[in-house]
C-alpha cells in the first residue's frame, strides 16, 4: 500500500526523522490556514499523487511542473490554485494522469548537497538493505548504471537491527563529517526503526539534504507498506487514499479478486497468479493484447466469477474475453455454472473463449455446451489463446 | 526414488481442525499419504476422522512427532501465526516444514529465515502448493501428497518439476502426464519474496536423484533465483532441463520509488531471465502450453530417452 508524501513525512517526524516544515491542503479553501503554519519566505508547492516524476510532469491543461519553488507565500497560494484539482501526467502515471486532490506546502530549504537514501528488502539475502549514495536528487537507476561505485548497500541483520559500525560505514560512504555526520547517523537509525516498526516495504528519500547550518533533512519521502502486515497497523490503513486507486481494482478487492487493469482489449479471467501472468503472455505471443490481469484465486465461488465478469466488462476497451481455468481442486463445473450465470446476468455480446481443465472437467464442459451460450471452447491454452486473438482481430 | 518425500514419509498437519487444512488432510488421506498426526493447540486428545482413518490430534509439534514418528509437517495456520508454526517445526527437529499459508507479513518471514538458517529443518514455502511424489495406484494414488495440489493429474515417472506458482506447476504436471510420462517429484516453492527452499536447492536435489532423468524449471519475473539456478545448471547438471518464465507482459509495476530496480538488479525481467536460460543450455518453452514439448526437445538434444 502506498501513501502520499505529506503522510510519509508526518510518520518521519513521529520517528524522529527531520523534514522541512510543511502543511497539506485538501482544497483551495484550506490554502490560507495551511500556509499560516509556515514561516514567511520561500515556499515549495508540491502536488500529492501516488506517482514519481512529479517535478517533471505536465498538467493536462498544459501547465508544467507538479512541484514548484515560490519566493513568497502569496506566490505559493497562487501556484497551489493552478495544481489543485488539475490532472498531472508524469512518467509513472500513464497518459491519463492523476487528479491532484491534495497540495502540500513546505518551507523551502537551503541546500548544501543532495544525497540518496532508501531501505527495502534484499531478496537475495532475505534481509533489509540500506542503500545510500552521494548522488541525490537525480534518477538513481542512472547512477546505478553509470557509476555503481557511488552506491553503497549495507545489509541489516534482522536479529540485531542496525549496528553502530554500519552507521559509520554509511556515513563514510556519504563522506559526511562533524555535526552533519552526527545528524545523519541519527536520521538513518530512526528511519530504519520506522521501516521495521511499521512493516514498510520500502522507504525512499531522494533527496536527503544537508544545509549550510549542518542540518540533515528528508526533502522528499516515498513510503509503501507490506499489505500482508496491514492487519496489525490500523493507523496506516487509515492513510489509504481510494482516489489514487483504480475503481475497478477497489471493486475487485471487495470480492478478494486480484485485478490489475492494462491497456489491451482481451480480458482474462484465470485462477492462480502464475497462470494468470502466463495467460497474458500467451495472448501477446499470438499477437493479441491483454486488457487485465485477473486471478480469481483457488476457491472461486459462483458469486466470485459473476463479480469478476462484471468488473472486466466495466472496461470499455474490452473486445473479447478469455477464461482460462486449471481446476486442480476447484470444481470446473462450479466455474462453468458461474460463467453461464454471469453471461446471462450481464447479457454478454462479446466473443468468449473458455479453456477448462482439471477436476470434474467433463461435467463443466457439458454445462457450458448445454447452456446455449455462444461461447467457443479451447482445448489447450495455446488453442484457446489463438482463438480469442482471432475473434477480436 | 524421488526427492524430499517418499510414499512412506509420515506427515503431521498443523491446522488440521481448520476448514482448509482439514479438507486437504482428507484429500491426502484419500491419496494414500501417511497422515499420522494433527496439531492444533488446545485440541490435543481429539481425533480427526475421515473415511475410516482416525488421526490423533496433539497440542504441539513436539508431542505429535514424539508419539507418531512424523518427520514432515504441512502448515495450514492463518498468516499471523504461521511464522510461529514454522519455528515450532524447527525446534522439534523435523526434516521438512511445508508452509501453504498465503499472506504472511514479510517481516515475519525475514525473522523466521534468520532463525532457521543453519538448522536441520528444511522449509518449503510459504505461499506454496506443496509437493507430490506420485504413487503407482490409479490416478497416482499411493504416493505422498503434501499441500494442495491435485493428486490425480500426476503419474509416477522420471521428470522433476520445480515452480513458484501452483497452477503453473499443475499445468506442467498435466502436460507431462498427458504425454504418457510421469514425475519423480513436483515441488512448488512458493511465490513470496522471502521463502525457504530456492529453485537452486531443488535443482541440486533433482540432479543427485538417480530416478529423476529430466527437469522442468518454472519461474517468474522478480528476484534472481532462476538466474542463480540456471548458472548452476550450466556448470553442474548433465540432465536435460526445460524452462519457462511467466510475466513477460506484466506491467513494470506502479511502484512509486526506484530503489527496487537497483536492488533487484538487471536480471529480474522475463526477457533477461529467458536470455540467461538460453545461454545456460536450458530449452525455453515459448508459451506455457509448450513446457512438456520443450522438455522433449531438451531430452532429444541430449540423447536422453524419457519413459
Amino acid at each position: 500500500m502506498n501513501i502520499h508524501e505529506y503522510q510519509a513525512k508526518a510518520l518521519f517526524e513521529k520517528f524522529g526523522v527531520p523534514v522541512p516544515k510543511g502543511a497539506a491542503a485538501k482544497s483551495a479553501a484550506e490554502f490560507d490556514s495551511a500556509l499560516a503554519l509556515l514561516p514567511e519566505g520561500p515556499t515549495m508547492v508540491k502536488s500529492q499523487i501516488h506517482a514519481g516524476g512529479r517535478g517533471k510532469g505536465t498538467f493536462t491543461d498544459g501547465f508544467k511542473g507538479g512541484v514548484k519553488f515560490c519566493k513568497t507565500k502569496a506566490d505559493a497560494k497562487e501556484m497551489g490554485g493552478k495544481m489543485m484539482n488539475n490532472t498531472l501526467v508524469t512518467i509513472q502515471t500513464g497518459p491519463a494522469g492523476r487528479k491532484v486532490q491534495t497540495v502540500y506546502f513546505t518551507a523551502a530549504s537551503d541546500i548544501k548537497k543532495e544525497y540518496y537514501l532508501a531501505i527495502l528488502l534484499d531478496r537475495a539475502s532475505s534481509k533489509p538493505v540500506i542503500v545510500a549514495s552521494t548522488e541525490g536528487g537525480v534518477e538513481i537507476e542512472t547512477v546505478a548504471h553509470n557509476t555503481p561505485e557511488k552506491i553503497t548497500k549495507v545489509l541489516i541483520d534482522p536479529a540485531f537491527g542496525i549496528a553502530d559500525f554500519q552507521l559509520r560505514q554509511l556515513i563514510a560512504a556519504l563522506a559526511l563529517a562533524g555535526p552533519e555526520a552526527k545528524n545523519a547517523a541519527k536520521l538513518i537509525k530512526n528511519l530504519y526503526t520506522m521501516f521495521w516498526e511499521t512493516d514498510a516495504a520500502m522507504v525512499e528519500v531522494n533527496p536527503l539534504i544537508t544545509t549550510p547550518a549542518g542540518d540533515v533533512l528528508a526533502l522528499d519521502a516515498k513510503v509503501s507498506f507490506d499489505s500482508n502486515a496491514l492487519y496489525r497497523h490500523p493507523e496506516i490503513v487509515a492513510l489509504r487514499d481510494l482516489n489514487e486507486e483504480d475503481p475497478k481494482e477497489i471493486e475487485a478487492s471487495k470480492y478478494d479478486l486480484a485485478y490489475i487493469a492494462l491497456d489491451g482489449n482481451i480480458a482474462c479471467l484465470v485462477n492462480g497468479a502464475g497462470l494468470a501472468m502466463s495467460t497474458m503472455d500467451i495472448i501477446k505471443h499470438y499477437g493479441g493484447n491483454p486488457a487485465n490481469f485477473l486471478d480469481v484465486g483457488g476457491g472461486a465461488s459462483k458469486e466470485k466469477v459473476v463479480a469478476a465478469f462484471k468488473i472486466i466488462l466495466g472496461d470499455a476497451n474490452v473486445k473479447g474475453i478469455f477464461v482460462n481455468i486449471f481446476g486442480g481442486i476447484m470444481d470446473c463445473n462450479v466455474i462453468a455454472e458461474g460463467i453461464v450465470e454471469a453471461v446471462k446476468e450481464v447479457g454478454l455480446k462479446l466473443p468468449l473463449v473458455v479453456r477448462l481443465e482439471g477436476n470434474n472437467v467433463a461435467k463443466g464442459k457439458q454445462t457450458l455446451n448445454q447452456s446455449g451460450l455462444a461461447l467457443v471452447s479451447g482445448d489447450t491454452m495455446a488453442d484457446a489463446a489463438q482463438k480469442i486473438v482471432k475473434l477480436v482481430a | 526414488m524421488s526427492i524430499l518425500i517418499t510414499p512412506t514419509t509420515k506427515i503431521l498437519v498443523q491446522g488440521i481442525t481448520g476448514a482448509f487444512g482439514g479438507k486437504h488432510a482428507q484429500l491426502s488421506l484419500d491419496y494414500g499419504t501417511q497422515v499420522v498426526a494433527g496439531v492444533t493447540p488446545g485440541k490435543g486428545g481429539q481425533f480427526f476422522e475421515h473415511a475410516g482413518h482416525k488421526v490423533p490430534i496433539f497440542n504441539s509439534v513436539h508431542e505429535a512427532a514424539a508419539a507418531t514418528g512424523a518427520t514432515v509437517s504441512v502448515i495450514f495456520v492463518p498468516p499471523p501465526f504461521a511464522g510461529d508454526a514454522i519455528l515450532e517445526c524447527v525446534d522439534a527437529g523435523l526434516d521438512l516444514a511445508v508452509c501453504i499459508t498465503e499472506g504472511i507479513p514479510i517481516k515475519d518471514m525475514i525473522r523466521v529465515k534468520r532463525a532457521i538458517t543453519g538448522k536441520k529443518t528444511r522449509l518449503i514455502g510459504p505461499n506454496c502448493p506443496g509437493l507430490v511424489t506420485p504413487g503407482t495406484g490409479e490416478g497416482s494414488k499411493g504416493g505422498c501428497r503434501i499441500g494442495i495440489a491435485p493428486g490425480y493429474i500426476h503419474k509416477k515417472g522420471h521428470v522433476g518439476i520445480v515452480s513458484r506458482s501452483g497452477t503453473l506447476t499443475y499445468e506442467a504436471v498435466f502436460q507431462i502426464t498427458s504425454k504418457g510420462l510421469g514425475q519423480s517429484t513436483s515441488v512448488g516453492i512458493g511465490g513470496d519474496p522471502v521463502n525457504g527452499t530456492s529453485h537452486l536447492d531443488v535443482i541440486k536435489l533433482f540432479n543427485e536423484d538417480p530416478d529423476t532423468h529430466a527437469i522442468i524449471l518454472i519461474g517468474e519475473i522478480g528476484g534472481n533465483a532462476e538466474v542463480e539456478a540456471a548458472r548452476w545448471i550450466k556448470a553442474n547438471c548433465k540432465k536435460p532441463v526445460a524452462g519457462f518464465i511467466a510475466g513477460a507482459t506484466a506491467p513494470a509495476g506502479r511502484r512509486m520509488g526506484h530503489a527496487g530496480a537497483i536492488v533487484g538488479g538487471a536480471e529480474d525481467t522475463a526477457e533477461a531471465k529467458i536470455a540467461v536460460f538460453k545461454e545456460c543450455g536450458i530449452e525455453v518453452a515459448a508459451t506455457p502450453s509448450d513446457m512438456a514439448d520443450a522438455l522433449l526437445r531438451a531430452a532429444k538434444a541430449k540423447g536422453v530417452t524419457l519413459s
